[in-house]
């Protein structure tokens, strides 16, 4: 029986010559990720367990983006241990505030992962890197303290859902609105304990970035991982940022799948997810005239340059609805450079947003604009749970860049297609 | 192994924002993050949970972030065991490495009853309804790391880390 694309990975990752999905393996990491609010716990059973040495001080990437620059002496305290920790055991990919970026858009960019890898990270969003032919998941801080005592990990192998892509994106809409589109089809646990592998024609149209969005919210299907093929934009990708050699790995024909499901990407519409589940799904024809409070337009889903490139497209000339705050977070320190260099800091500046430096922040209601009681954001992040972005009883619309930019210039939840 | 607890009830998925809320993501500390254990969701829970209380939820339980803090202040605050119909997959391994119980089956177990666990048999009986259910206990490989009181450890006992 032939294995999917996940499968084939794995099982070069554990010495097999073939897996079946439910088999409980033993894997090797290519990479262990950490964060400032997981790696301190990493860090504490890394050291409880007795443990001296890392397995490899290459091979683990610590980013400290979520409270950073931090926001409160606790989180200091934090970032302070993981500071600590990377210097005495020598961790090679270290990146503190000037460096580092959100994680998820920081390591492609830095060449850290590449088609055919196993990367573990403990943040659930880890599974963005399926994007350029890479295994990777999200696991906990004890499984990421395994993970730096012997470079290994424990996994259930996992069946798999395919989606066919045929067709192309039209304008107004990217890679945002197919996972949205998709999580809408298939719910928060439609995917749960799966892979996502995405496959079909319509692949050759999306941009590597779209790819990484999508794969980005494959955790908000409940999937074990997101993945794309590999082609000649993700090995142009990956040479252009990396040194290290792409393995490429294929679904073999007689893959077998729980399910597959046809998405003709021309037939997407701009979307927007209601509180309080990713999965409330919802084209403009279903939605009235909601006034919203905050635009954020950044995190490890959109934080890319294309991202404010789309934004800004949008946003040209204009200023934004009075009343209401914008936030711009470019998701590393290159993706800020990149924005200024294109004049795209200067034009939002111009329109009334606020400009941060890279952090994960509002995202999950860290900082840097965090909602009071009754408040509305439109984000471009992954979650709108309830009290996500500050209070309980706040609201979160997960939208587009495109999207995120005309509410910005309306102050309702707006359709790019009406700018 | 068995064990008899009151159950908590809670609804389909549960994510990890509403049982540890980020805001308090600033410290490691179980018994800090244990005093805001499901505060977005039920700002009663602190007050009402007992040690030994069972937490029983629907599908996709622990749905959302990666953050260990969740199952550690579920654990801390005294629940002993989470029933649920499905749990999300990042919790699910979290609370196996920390060693918190879970089961994974669909039951109409109802706020409030009173329920006993038997592990190794794979039943739960639920006294107030005068109801039986049964679950797979967990495989070996999963049972040999909660055995050994986490994943660390069980590493440890393998001769896999360099402790």
């Amino acid at each position: 029986m032939g294995m999917t694309m996940t499968q084939k990975i794995l099982a070069a990752h554990c010495g097999k010559d073939t897996l079946t999905a439910g088999d409980m393996i033993m894997a090797n990491v290519d990479l262990v990720l950490g964060n400032d609010v997981t790696t301190p716990v990493a860090i504490n059973e890394f050291n409880k367990s007795g443990c001296d040495c890392v397995f490899h001080k290459d091979k683990i990437a610590m980013v400290l983006d979520h409270f950073t620059p931090n926001k409160d002496i606790k989180s200091a305290e934090h970032s302070k241990q993981v500071r600590e920790f990377a210097a005495e055991k020598e961790i090679t990919n270290f990146f503190d505030v000037g460096e580092m970026g959100v994680e998820h858009a920081l390591l492609p960019e830095k060449g850290l992962v590449v088609c055919g890898d196993l990367v573990i990270g403990a943040d659930s969003h880890t599974c963005t890197y399926g994007a350029l032919g890479a295994f990777s998941t999200g696991v906990g801080s004890t499984d990421m303290a395994a993970g730096m005592a012997t470079g290994k990990v424990w996994l259930k192998v996992p069946s798999a859902i395919k989606f066919n892509l045929t067709g192309s994106l039209r304008k107004n809409v990217s890679g945002k609105d197919v996972i949205l589109t998709i999580i809408g089809q298939i719910g928060v646990d439609g995917a749960l304990y799966r892979s996502m592998e995405f496959t079909g024609d319509g692949v050759a149209n999306l941009t590597i970035d779209d790819r990484l969005c999508i794969c980005n919210m494959a955790i908000e299907a409940g999937a074990k991982n997101g993945i794309f093929p590999v082609d000649d934009v993700t090995l142009d990708y990956v040479k252009e940022h990396s040194t290290k050699v792409p393995v490429v790995y294929a679904a073999d024909e007689d893959a077998t799948y729980d399910q597959v499901i046809e998405i003709d990407l021309a037939k997407i519409e701009p979307v927007v997810a209601f509180p309080h589940l990713p999965e409330n799904v919802k084209t403009f024809s279903e939605i009235g005239d909601i006034k919203i409070d905050q635009v954020v337009i950044g995190s490890c889903t959109n934080g890319r340059l294309s991202d404010f490139v789309a934004a800004a497209k949008i946003m040209e000339g204009k200023k934004i609805a009075k009343g209401i705050r914008v936030m711009i977070i470019p998701a590393t320190q290159k993706i800020y450079m990149d924005c200024l260099k294109l004049g795209l800091i200067e034009q939002f500046i111009e329109a009334g947003c606020a400009v941060s430096t890279p952090t994960c922040g509002p995202c999950l209601g860290g900082h840097m604009g965090i909602l009071a009681k009754g408040e509305r954001c439109v984000a471009t992040t992954n979650r709108n749970f309830v009290g996500r972005m500050g209070d309980p009883k706040s609201e979160v619309y997960l939208a587009s860049p495109e999207t995120a930019a005309a509410c910005a210039l309306t102050g309702k939840i707006t359709s790019p297609d009406t700018i | 192994m068995s064990i008899t607890g009151t159950v908590i009830k809670y609804q389909d998925n549960v994510d990890t924002d509403v049982i540890i809320p980020a805001r308090y993501l600033n410290t490691a500390d179980p018994k800090e993050l244990a005093k805001h254990c499901m505060e977005d969701l039920d700002k009663d829970f602190v007050t009402k949970v007992k040690t030994g209380d069972i937490m029983v939820a629907g599908n996709n339980f622990g749905c959302g972030s990666s953050r260990e803090h969740a199952p550690i202040a579920i654990k801390e605050s005294g629940i002993a065991c989470i029933i649920a119909k499905s749990f999300a997959r990042i919790f699910y391994r979290n609370a196996i490495n920390i060693g918190l119980p879970i089961i994974e089956v669909d039951t109409d177990i109802a706020d409030k009853d009173e329920i006993e666990v038997d592990f190794s048999a794979g039943t739960i009986v639920n006294k107030t309804q005068n109801k039986s259910y049964e679950f797979k206990p967990f495989p070996p490989f999963l049972q040999n790391i909660i055995s050994a009181g986490g994943l660390l450890n069980s590493l440890k006992e393998e001769g896999a880390t360099n402790a």
